[in-house]
């Protein structure tokens, strides 16, 4: 309703013109003067508010400083100063009206944007999906294979000046002692406790459980060698009261940068694509992340499993996206145009029923239509079509009508909306005059009425073109896509459109995740969709001066 | 835009009141979203906890599994003054939010879930092997080699499930052996005209149901991975396709719409349970998460061993739940106490049981539980069963064998031909 001062060209006008002069006519230091006035309860509000914002701020603040995240303090520091002083200080109202909205642009857009072009330049995903330390330290955790055959050693943590060591009792009684710099060693003068475990040593104090969890970074780290012998293994605890002797089966040298396998001899080097691999190309199963600059575009458009597909899924998210919008503004129109008479009984009635479609969430609706249109058991074929077995989303044309039908029914309440209020916006006298000049109801529609709303409604016909382009929900719930293509090993089918096959490649349904390849995808989508409504709103705006 | 000199202060000020508003929660979102690390404050706070005699576990556990474990865990903090608090998370996020999250260290300690998640989770480096040692004894053979990933033990199990023929012995007394007989049984009750299907299994109209159907499979001698020396399945080595898949394959045009339409996609799980819980039909292919309400409705229910197609026993896979430690822990001494030292009790096992309803896979607990013969039989087949791939490469089997199971189903295409363009697919995808 608000759109009526908009769309009435000789309405707005007036008022425009009015402020314009209002505003010209004041001395320029006014504006400045009436900030500078705050009442006693504005002050109050402000050192209030802007107090809690520091409060917050500081303790954030303390929080990243405990943790040493150096970069995001700085980040938040400058941005609690630079919210003071843009609300502290005398004037720059437009400053304090913006700044809230850019912090959140910032953090919800930007920043995302941003991280989504990142990832779409490294390898991100299964297999690569960390730094190239943690990696190591992965595999280095994964190598430790307990000594085949080996005993458990009952364990005891001591300490001594600060430094702890550990106590085994073997399977056959015999206690010895060791630590991270003390070779295993045996002792004599301990302490038993009724299962024959050792646990304690005159000269030691006996660690209890939470001194050993108090501690437990050190006590992980104790890696006492069995004998002389490495393939004998080194005692290690992983919970303090157990120890075993484990082995790596892959020895890292940091200084070549390599994994050595103990019992082959092969070697693993970093191959240059974030994975530690031998000479035939086999490779450690985890690697990590690196850049691979433009691979993933390069892979979008010439992996024969994905660029087939990918021409069809583009031609039909085009297909969709246009068709959806076509059929949801014609039957949203339609019907606005036919409940708007003015005689019309228990219009609000009908309203709220037309509505009905757009309260229910779209991913719910799929779900159920998906059920309604089961080919043997759907409420569809059983009951309106007395049991024809009609594959309403597993023929692939079908299937394709089946997803546009149900967002038609989805998405019509909408454009209802929209074009109701637009239609109730635009002046009678117009509709009165045309009739006095013996245009027909059909003539004044076309020529007059439509003309008028596309002014105000095209704007969010290409908005609603962009969000059937991504229209995810329907796709995903209704027919996941499916039925699949023929001439593709990946899971892509007749309905997918551009933003269910990047969910698939990035959630992986086949071949693991792969957000570097999604994001890639989801950036082309971007450049898509960025291209048609800049070239629409072009459209559009001819479109207004051509009216006003 | 029309500021008439009397109402300019007090817009300014509601606009600074909304202005600063948005700002303390914008400054509260940058916050969280610009990328502090809990998990590195946590290093500290844990620390300090821990020198304070007291220290916490945190879990992450989907809806379905939490309730058996809140009884243990309360039990655990009793005991030992550690708490492990539980953050219920939803199943299908679970996994994929543990790989990413771990690495950045806002990962949890411990999460639980299905073995066949183990493969994943050491691609990506983010879960520590665990050594069981003595208790390992304690443990059925199945989960103990489904836990167990190239050569090191990974998690610690808590329940077994399998499939199983459920019979409604309203319809049908008697139980058969062979899957021929049971179709022959099923449409027996069917031509009585007590009954509308033969036999009932619920497959996805989109995807198909391999992993309902393998006893069929594995009875005709058809699996999906070779094994290697040390019993692990080998990813080198897919036998999917060779020619007993390829009978397998026949079978189920045979089966299928264009045959005797005993296997029919259209019937998805919940109209599958729905038809069977109704009395419309004597058999229903499924496992003991079905059962109880099943039995709330009133059916009395048989467990029957899985009936062959050929002449190899019919097994189905098994899937272990269990707890697997994240490699970033940093509360990993405590968290290796509470898994290996104290689930694997077995009252715990017990406790879990009891509250939870999964089959316990601690020997011990399961004798107990298995006064109830229907985990009895569930268990005894799952003795026959085979431990679902681990492996990473098995996310690329799952969607061309189920796809090409649907296709052949709805009589499309030939089976031979098909089949091997699905194992010639799956390959592809896998580098085997």
């Amino acid at each position: 309703m608000t759109q009526v001062s908009e769309t009435r060209p000789d309405a707005d006008q007036a008022p425009r013109s009015a402020s314009r002069q209002q505003r010209g006519g004041r001395p320029p230091s006014f504006l400045g003067k009436t900030f500078g006035m705050d009442s006693l309860k504005g002050t109050l509000a402000k050192v209030v508010l802007l107090g809690l914002v520091d409060a917050f701020a500081v303790y954030v603040m303390m929080m990243l400083f405990i943790s040493a995240q150096w970069p995001v303090l700085v980040v938040a520091a400058l941005v609690t100063l630079a919210i003071n002083w843009i609300y502290l200080r005398k004037g720059g109202l437009p400053a304090k009206y913006l700044a809230p909205g850019v912090v959140f642009l910032v953090v919800f857009q930007v920043f995302v944007v941003l991280y989504s072009g990142y990832i779409a330049f490294t390898n991100y995903g299964d297999g690569h999906n960390s730094t190239k330390a943690d990696a190591i330290s992965a595999i280095q955790l994964t190598a430790q294979k307990r000594v085949p055959d080996s005993p458990a050693y009952k364990t005891t943590v001591l300490k001594k000046n600060s430094d702890f060591y550990l106590l085994f009792t073997g399977p056959d009684g015999a206690v010895s002692i060791g630590s991270a710099a003390k070779p295993l060693t045996p002792v004599v003068g301990e302490t038993l406790d009724g299962s024959g475990k050792a646990v304690a040593l005159p000269g030691y104090d006996t660690l209890n459980f939470s001194q050993i969890l108090a501690n437990q970074t050190e006590i992980l780290k104790i890696s006492v060698p069995v004998s002389s012998d490495p393939a004998q293994g080194s005692l290690r605890t992983a919970d303090g009261t157990t120890a075993y002797a484990f082995k790596p089966s892959l020895g890292y040298d940091a200084a070549s940068d390599t994994f050595t396998d103990a019992a082959t001899g092969a070697t693993y080097t970093d191959n240059g694509h974030g994975a530690f691999a031998d000479k035939s190309g086999q490779t450690l199963a985890t690697g990590w992340k690196i850049n691979v600059g433009f691979d993933n575009f390069v892979r979008a458009f010439t992996d024969p499993n994905l660029r087939a597909p990918l021409l069809g899924v583009i031609a039909w998210t085009f297909t969709f996206a246009i068709a959806s919008v076509i059929l949801t503004f014609g039957l949203g129109l339609f019907l606005a145009v036919t409940f708007n008479r003015e005689d019309l009984r228990g219009k609000k009635v009908y309203r709220i029923l037309m509505i009905l479609p757009y309260a229910f969430p779209a991913f719910l609706s799929g779900l159920v239509w998906s059920g309604i249109l089961n080919p043997q058991f759907g409420w569809l074929n059983q009951t309106l079509l007395g049991g024809a077995e009609i594959g309403w989303l597993t023929d692939p044309v079908l299937a394709k009508v089946s997803v546009l039908v149900v967002n038609l029914w989805l998405g019509f309440p909408y454009m209802f909306l929209v074009c109701t209020g637009a239609l109730q916006s635009l002046p009678t006298e117009l509709d009165e005059a045309a009739r006095m000049d013996g245009a027909g109801a059909w003539r004044v529609f076309r020529s007059i009425k439509l003309p008028l709303l596309l002014v105000s409604i095209a704007p969010l016909l290409i908005a609603s073109f962009a969000f059937n382009f991504n229209n995810f929900n329907v796709i995903y719930m209704l027919t996941g896509g499916g039925p699949r293509f023929t001439d593709t090993t990946r899971d892509i089918g007749s309905t997918d459109i551009l933003i269910t096959l990047v969910y698939k490649v990035a959630f992986g349904q086949g071949t693991g995740r792969d957000y570097g390849l999604a994001s890639a995808l989801a950036i082309v989508i971007f450049v898509i969709v960025a291209t048609v409504s800049a070239i629409s709103f072009k459209q559009t705006k001819a479109l207004e001066e051509v009216n006003s | 835009m029309k500021l008439p000199n009397t109402s300019a202060m007090p817009v300014s000020r509601r606009v600074f009141t909304l202005g600063a508003f948005s700002a303390v929660t914008a400054v509260a979102l940058s916050a969280c979203g610009g990328g502090s690390k809990p998990g590195s404050g946590a290093t500290a706070t844990a620390k300090d906890l821990a020198a304070a005699g007291a220290t916490t576990i945190t879990m992450w556990v989907d809806a379905e599994r939490a309730p058996a474990l809140k009884d243990i865990t309360a039990k655990f903090k009793v005991d030992t003054g550690i708490e492990v608090k539980l953050v219920v998370k939803d199943f299908s996020a679970v996994r994929d939010d543990f790989i990413t999250q771990v690495p950045t260290g806002k990962g949890p300690d411990l999460i639980v879930g299905p073995h066949d998640w183990v493969g994943k989770f050491v691609q990506n480096g983010v879960i520590a092997p665990v050594e069981l040692g003595d208790k390992a004894a304690g443990f059925s053979a199945t989960a103990l080699k489904a836990m167990s990933y190239k050569g090191s033990n990974y998690g610690v199990p808590y329940s077994v499930e399998n499939i199983a023929l459920l019979r409604n012995t309203a319809l049908l007394p008697a139980a058969a052996a062979t899957f021929d007989e049971v179709v022959a049984a099923g449409k027996g009750v069917v031509d009585a005209g007590k009954a509308k299907y033969a036999f009932l299994v619920g497959l996805d109209p989109k995807q198909g149901d391999p992993y309902h159907l393998y006893p069929l499979q594995t009875s005709m001698g058809s699996a999906v991975f070779g094994l290697t020396a040390d019993g692990g399945y080998d990813p080198k080595n897919l036998v999917l396709g060779d020619a007993a898949g390829v009978a397998f394959a026949k079978k189920l045009v045979e089966w299928g719409d264009t045959g005797s339409k005993v296997l029919n996609s259209n019937i998805t799980g919940d109209i599958a349970k729905e038809e069977f819980k109704n009395g419309k039909s004597p058999y229903y292919l499924t496992g003991p998460w079905n059962v109880p309400d099943l039995q709330k409705a009133g059916l009395k229910l048989a467990v029957d061993a899985l009936p062959t197609a050929g002449d190899k026993p019919a097994q189905p896979f098994v899937g272990i739940n269990g707890f697997f430690i994240s490699a970033k822990s940093v509360n990993a001494l405590a968290t290796t106490e509470f898994v290996t030292n104290y689930l694997t009790t077995e009252a715990a096992q017990d406790s879990m049981f009891k509250a939870g309803g999964r089959p316990p896979a601690l020997k011990a607990s399961f004798d107990k539980a298995s006064s109830d013969p229907i985990v009895a039989a569930f268990g005894k087949i799952g003795q026959n069963g085979v431990p679902m791939p681990a492996i990473p490469e098995m996310d690329a089997v799952w969607n061309d064998w189920g796809s090409t199971e649907l296709a052949l189903i709805k009589g499309k295409g030939d089976p031979a031909a098909e089949w091997a363009k699905m194992a010639a697919a799956i390959k592809s995808k896998i580098g085997a």
